[in-house]
Parts: structure tokens; C-alpha cells; sequence
């Protein structure tokens, strides 16, 4: 085990992981109707392959990858299939979903299972992981195989596996490292298998000591390395920042920096994929806030409805002012509770009224705290002006499309400034006008 | 369940709980031990001077924030700062309408009319004693004795070697109201420092680029850190966040010229002090600054592999 430290600003959030740290995952018994979204990854929609009135099983394929990048789905029950329809997404748009009734028999598709998954070659691997429908579980949603496979000519040094959790409240990476560091590092060493990667590194923030021990009893010469709990120290370029010294390069990928970088989550997903034949119907889930009677961390079936999730943590104790699907820092509120819960989905957050308040909105002072704390080096302040102005050119020149959207900026500024907003505004404004102009 | 009128914004969802009130009502805290010495030393004359011109500044932004139709945000704090700030840097013995006439240009010309808080490229309190200085120069330069309000000369036209350390130290000199003692600036310098809203860049930077000036020219560099503007200069007024540059190099730039600035003005200038217009001068170049130190953005120049 080492310690590294970090070069970049961020900030050391309050620890609103209190609430839920200690709490062990508890598996969350399906509900009577799921509504699982075609889009839960990054690419193209998911192509359903069953029929309105079709039986189907657990685990049992519903729908297909469309083109190279996208991800099947699988049933995460046993039951009808009740309607193919219009759903609201967590991201707030109207995305098709298969609506499946709940047979509560839980009855399995045949799995096919590994004892030495390790000794399988790595296009099988692949292939496993694919058909599976692994995606990234950290919020980006990335095909898992395709991630695994480095385009010709690139070897991999480092594969990192993510366990930093770096947004507030959130424990579902923490909790499943402490719970089931087994499968985690067995993910791990398929991965690495998989993709050809040299070296295996676990990267964990120093506020989850128990998970850091869980991973050290089972990571045997593995690398774990300790990382200050600073946000955003999961965000990939700075974690590869941090472990290698290396910097991914404007407009690439980790590819191009020599290293891949997954989720502890999509570790236990890949581990059960392989070794168990499993396909990814369940994951755990963070249900955490104030206004919740209790909070919890679930595994539970993808499709879960969010109004679900909230009554099996007791439901409300106050009116909460905002309802968060994800972490408080990148996660997007939610009109009501009427959407599900999908593979990227790490957590559902209710915010008290008082934290929910629209703040009022001072000029800028220029205090440059945004740019102290922005992990890209960017001047969130210019960046700013830049979109408020309609200033594209320097927008660009400033490096708008090198921000990451971690929204420090907008967390530090004490005048309250929609920073990021105005940054997204101008990368749209940006990305359109290349399109245009290519 | 009843409706919940969810708020649905973008992300993020939290906030940091330090405001721009608060920074500005911290650097207020932070003047009180100049305050307290400055009541001490000159007396009643510093409660004249920091009432009136605490009070033309707010009535002044409050008229412009007014004939503008844009929201009254006088207490934000910052129209208070700046008078208070100016009254600080002017003689005990200045004339009640003069220091009326300062403030409300400090903050008309000095602020408002760049657009207000957050938009003025000069420090407003400086703008307002450089006014003061061009048009009132006698009264600007007229100083008295701590205590007996007997005219007196300041330690800067005196000399090092007429001057106490000691009485420099704690302020028992002649000169600005609130610049005299070194010890009351350094307490709210140390707590402006732990509430994060002083970047010690500039301050160091300043002051030690004159202790470095100092020795190159041969000259006592205690005695110049001490005497006149540059300890409540460096520490109150080149901090001013809105004028200072926004990059950490930039900071350092701007102190040391700020510094540099001083001691050309007081060794060969015509002026026995000079940080009102290193300071000023530095705040002109601040855009330049913000523009020549930007930082390498991640993954810029970095080499993609073939």
C-alpha cells in the first residue's frame, strides 16, 4: 500500500457519508412492476427483443446492443412483459422502457458458470463481459468490453480500479469494496486479463479505512494506493493524474495516457459476469438525505422505481426540497419520482428544503477561489463571462472543452455564480459549431 | 403523497457556505485592532473620520444603486469596507467635508461608475485618497502627534534615524489613522490570512520585494516596512480581491511590483510614501497579468500516442 497525494485544487467536501458508512447493503426485494429504460449507457439505445404479453426469466436478454457502441439489457425478474413505452428518464427526457410485471418467483435463465474464470483467454472475457451488458457504473455509462479492448498499437501500463467515491454522500463504491473486495479483485485480474494491462492498481480516498483493509486482505501483491479524500479525486483524469504522473491529453482518452480506468462496481459486475454467468440486473445504490426516515445503501434490481426506492428507506419524514438521482455534485434533479433506476445510477438523494434554496446570485468579486479549486486548471471566472457573452472563440481558447463538469467552481464561489452552467452553454455552442463547420 | 414542489436545477446540488457578505464582513473584523489603535492614538478625530466617510460610502451606493434601477445591495458590505478603508488612509486631521467628498468619489467614480461591485478595475478606497491627495495636498500631508494633536512630521519624511522602532511597532507615530500601528495590522492580517480571504502571495510578495529594495539601496529595511502605507497597504489594500489578479503567478507578479513600485517612489520620487500609486498602477496592469500568467490547462501539450 502507498500513499500519493494530488496536484490539483478541489475541495474536501462536508461528510455527508455519515449517514450511511456504516450501513451494510441490504438486498432490496423487487418490486411488483420495474421500468427498465433502454438508455442506461453511454451510445445508442438498446433494441428490445421481447414483445408486449412475453413470459420471461431472470436474466433473460430483453434487448440488444444497437451498433458498435451500445449494451444489451437483461430481465432483472421473472415475469410479463406489460408495455414497451415512452418513460421520463432520470435525466429528465422521455426515453422507451420495458415495463415488466413481477412474478415474484424469481425464476433463473440457465447461467453458465466458471470455477477458474482467470484461465479463460481474454477475446472470451470480452465477449462474456459484452453479452452481459457491463457498463460503467461510476455515472458514464461506457460500454465495459469496448473499454477493455485498447485500440491496435496501444499497450496498457496501468489498469486502475476506482474506488475513490469522491461525491458527498455517497457509499455504494465503499460499501460494496468492505462487503465484496473478493469478487472485486477477481473483476479486477479478468479486467487486467482482458484488456492486457501490466499492472493493477486500486485507488481508494483515506475517509474509507474499513474498505482500504477490505481491499488489502484480498489484494494480495496487488498495488492499493490511498488518496486524500478531495473532491473530485474520482474523476478519471485527475485519478490518473494522481497514480501515474501521466496526463490524458486534450480530446483523448485514458487510452491515450497508457491506462483504463473502471469502477469498483463494474469490477463485482465483471467478476459475476465471467465466474457466474450472471448478467447486470442489479447494483447497489446509495438512498441517502435528511429527509428520509432512514438512509440505506440497496442492491437493487436496475429498473427499480425511484417512489420504491424512497419507501423501502421508510419514506419521507419532512418535504424534501430536491430529489437527486446520482451524487449532489453531478447528479440531476428530479421532477418527481415517477422514473427508475438505471445501471449508471449510484444514488437518489433527498435534500432538505433549506439545502434545495435557489441562492441569491451577487456579482463577481474575482476572488479566484473557482480557480483555485478547478481540477482541469481552468479559469472557471473567464469561462463564465466567456458564456454569458456569447464569446465563443474565447471560450474555446480558455479551454472550455477541457472542463470536466465537476462543478467545484460552482460549489466554492461565494457570490453563488452559475459557473458551470454558463461553461456547458458555451462547450454546446462550441461542439455545434465544429459539427457545422467539419 | 401531496405535491412536493421539487426545485429542479442543474447540478451541482451543494453549495460552500462562505458568501461574499461574509468575506466582506470578515475583512471588517479584521480592521477592528486598526480601528481600536486608531481611536486610541488620535482619538475622537477617528471616530469623525470613519463614520462620516462608512456612511457617505453607503449613501452613495445606495444613490447610484438607485438612479440605476438596479437592486440595492448595500448590504453586501463591500460600500462599507471601502469607507471605512479610506478613512483609514487619511490624516486624523482632515476636514469632515473633505473626507465626505473622498468617500462618495471613492465610491461614485472609484466604483459605481465602472458598473459596481466586482467591476471596478482601480481599488475604490485608493481612488478616493488619491483624489483627496491631488486636490487637498496640503491638508492630505498636514499630520499630527499621537495624543496631543500637535503637527508634527511623519517617520518617512524624519528618516530611520530619527525614528523608535518600538513607536513604529505599535503606532505611537505620526500618520495615517489606521496606518501607524504594525501590530494592529498584523493581528487582522493574521486572521484575514486563517479566514482564507488573504492570499499571502501579494502580501508577501510586497513586502518582500521592499525589504530586498531596501538592502540593495543600503537602506534600514525594518524601518521601511514599518513606516507609512506599506504594512495596512500590502495586508488591506493590494488583497482587494476585485483588483488583484486571479492567477497564483499573477499574485506574486503584483506584489513584487507593488513593491518595487513603492521604493522607486520613495528612494527617488517626490513622494516621501508611494503605495497609493504602486498600488494603483498594479491594478492597471492586473488584466495584463491575468493574461500573461495563465495556467497550463490539464492535458494541454500533452502528446497524444500514435
Amino acid at each position: 500500500m502507498r500513499r500519493v497525494k494530488s496536484s490539483f485544487g478541489g475541495f474536501f467536501p462536508n461528510d455527508a457519508k455519515k449517514r450511511t458508512a456504516q450501513t451494510p447493503i441490504e438486498i432490496l426485494k423487487a418490486p411488483e412492476t420495474l421500468v427498465v429504460s433502454l438508455s442506461q449507457h453511454a451510445g445508442k439505445q438498446a433494441k428490445p427483443v421481447v414483445a408486449k404479453g412475453d413470459e420471461v426469466l431472470k436474466g433473460q436478454l430483453i434487448a440488444e446492443a444497437d451498433g458498435a457502441i451500445s449494451a444489451p439489457i437483461h430481465s432483472p425478474v421473472s415475469g410479463t412483459i406489460k408495455a414497451i413505452e415512452p418513460r421520463i428518464h432520470p435525466s429528465g427526457d422521455s426515453i422507451p422502457a420495458i415495463v415488466i410485471e413481477n412474478d415474484g418467483e424469481e425464476k433463473w435463465i440457465e447461467l453458465e458458470q466458471h470455477l477458474e474464470p482467470v484461465q479463460l483467454d481474454a477475446s472470451t472475457i470480452r465477449e462474456k463481459i459484452r453479452d452481459a451488458g457491463v457498463v460503467g457504473m461510476g455515472g458514464g455509462g461506457f460500454p465495459t468490453a469496448l473499454k477493455l479492448e485498447p485500440p491496435e498499437g496501444i499497450t496498457i501500463d496501468f489498469l486502475i480500479i476506482n474506488g475513490c467515491e469522491c461525491e458527498p454522500y455517497l457509499t455504494a463504491d465503499d460499501r460494496i469494496m468492505i462487503e465484496y473486495a473478493k469478487e472485486i479483485i477477481l473483476g479486477a485480474r479478468l479486467m487486467a486479463k482482458a484488456s492486457g494491462a501490466r499492472q493493477i492498481v486500486f485507488a481508494i480516498e483515506d475517509n474509507k479505512p474499513e474498505a482500504i483493509n477490505a481491499i488489502k486482505a484480498e489484494a494480495g501483491a496487488l498495488d492499493v494506493v490511498v488518496l486524500p479524500s478531495k473532491y473530485p479525486m474520482g474523476g478519471e483524469r485527475q485519478l490518473i493524474q494522481a497514480i501515474t504522473g501521466r496526463e490524458v491529453p486534450s480530446g483523448g482518452l485514458p487510452y491515450d495516457a497508457g491506462v483504463i480506468v473502471n469502477n469498483v462496481g463494474t469490477a463485482y459486475a465483471v467478476a459475476k459476469a465471467v465466474r457466474d454467468g450472471q448478467p447486470f440486473i442489479s447494483r447497489v445504490i446509495t438512498v441517502s438525505g435528511d429527509p428520509l426516515v432512514e438512509s440505506k445503501n440497496f442492491f437493487a434490481p436496475i429498473g427499480t422505481p425511484f417512489q420504491y426506492l424512497i419507501e423501502s428507506a421508510g419514506g419521507f419524514k419532512e418535504t424534501p426540497g430536491k430529489i437527486v438521482a446520482g451524487g449532489p455534485m453531478m447528479g440531476s434533479a428530479q421532477f418527481d419520482l415517477d422514473s427508475s433506476m438505471g445501471k449508471t445510477c449510484t444514488g437518489l438523494l433527498a435534500l432538505a428544503k433549506g439545502e434545495s434554496a435557489t441562492p441569491n446570485v451577487l456579482p463577481c468579486i474575482k476572488c479566484a477561489r473557482c480557480v483555485d479549486v478547478c481540477p482541469a486548471n481552468l479559469l472557471p471566472l473567464k469561462l463564465e463571462a466567456f458564456g454569458m457573452n456569447e464569446m465563443w472563440n474565447e471560450a474555446y481558447d480558455y479551454g472550455a472543452l477541457d472542463c470536466i463538469e465537476c462543478g467545484s467552481c460552482n460549489y466554492v464561489c461565494p457570490s453563488k455564480r452559475p459557473l458551470l452552467q454558463y461553461i456547458r452553454f458555451a462547450k454546446r455552442e462550441i461542439i455545434a459549431e465544429q459539427a457545422k463547420s467539419s | 403523497m401531496e405535491d412536493m414542489n421539487l426545485i429542479v436545477a442543474p447540478s451541482p446540488h451543494l453549495r460552500d457556505s462562505d458568501t461574499t457578505e461574509k468575506i466582506m464582513f470578515s475583512v471588517l473584523i479584521s480592521l477592528l485592532p486598526v480601528i481600536g489603535a486608531s481611536f486610541y492614538f488620535f482619538g475622537w478625530d477617528a471616530v469623525r473620520l470613519i463614520l462620516l466617510s462608512s456612511a457617505t460610502a453607503i449613501i452613495t451606493e445606495y444613490a447610484f444603486q438607485y438612479i440605476r434601477k438596479i437592486p440595492i445591495q448595500i448590504g453586501d458590505g463591500s460600500a462599507l469596507l471601502t469607507g471605512v478603508l479610506l478613512a483609514l488612509c487619511v490624516p486624523p486631521s482632515l476636514p469632515s467635508w473633505m473626507v465626505i467628498i473622498g468617500s462618495a468619489f471613492a465610491i461614485g467614480i472609484g466604483k459605481q461608475v465602472f458598473g459596481g461591485l466586482g467591476h471596478n478595475p482601480f481599488n475604490p478606497a485608493l481612488v478616493g485618497r488619491a483624489f483627496l491627495t491631488a486636490s487637498f495636498a496640503a491638508a492630505m500631508t498636514t499630520w499630527t502627534a499621537p495624543f496631543d494633536a500637535v503637527t508634527t512630521a511623519t517617520p518617512l519624511v524624519l528618516g530611520a534615524a530619527r525614528s523608535s522602532l518600538p513607536d513604529l511597532f505599535f503606532g505611537s507615530v505620526a500618520g495615517s489613522l489606521g496606518e501607524t500601528s504594525a501590530l494592529a495590522i498584523l493581528i487582522g492580517g493574521i486572521y484575514l490570512f486563517y479566514k482564507g480571504v488573504l492570499d499571502h502571495r501579494i502580501t508577501v510578495g510586497v513586502l518582500g520585494t521592499v525589504v530586498i529594495m531596501a538592502l540593495l539601496t543600503g537602506q534600514d529595511p525594518i524601518f521601511h516596512l514599518l513606516a507609512g502605507s506599506v504594512l495596512f497597504g500590502a495586508v488591506f489594500m493590494a488583497t482587494d480581491m476585485v483588483t488583484s489578479p486571479i492567477t497564483k503567478g499573477g499574485r506574486w507578479i503584483f506584489g513584487m511590483g507593488i513593491g518595487l513600485i513603492i521604493m522607486l517612489i520613495r528612494i527617488w520620487g517626490s513622494y516621501p510614501d508611494g503605495v497609493t500609486f504602486a498600488i494603483l498602477l498594479m491594478n492597471a496592469v492586473t488584466p495584463l497579468l491575468n493574461r500573461w500568467t495563465r495556467p497550463r490547462i490539464y492535458g494541454q501539450g500533452v502528446k497524444v500516442s500514435e
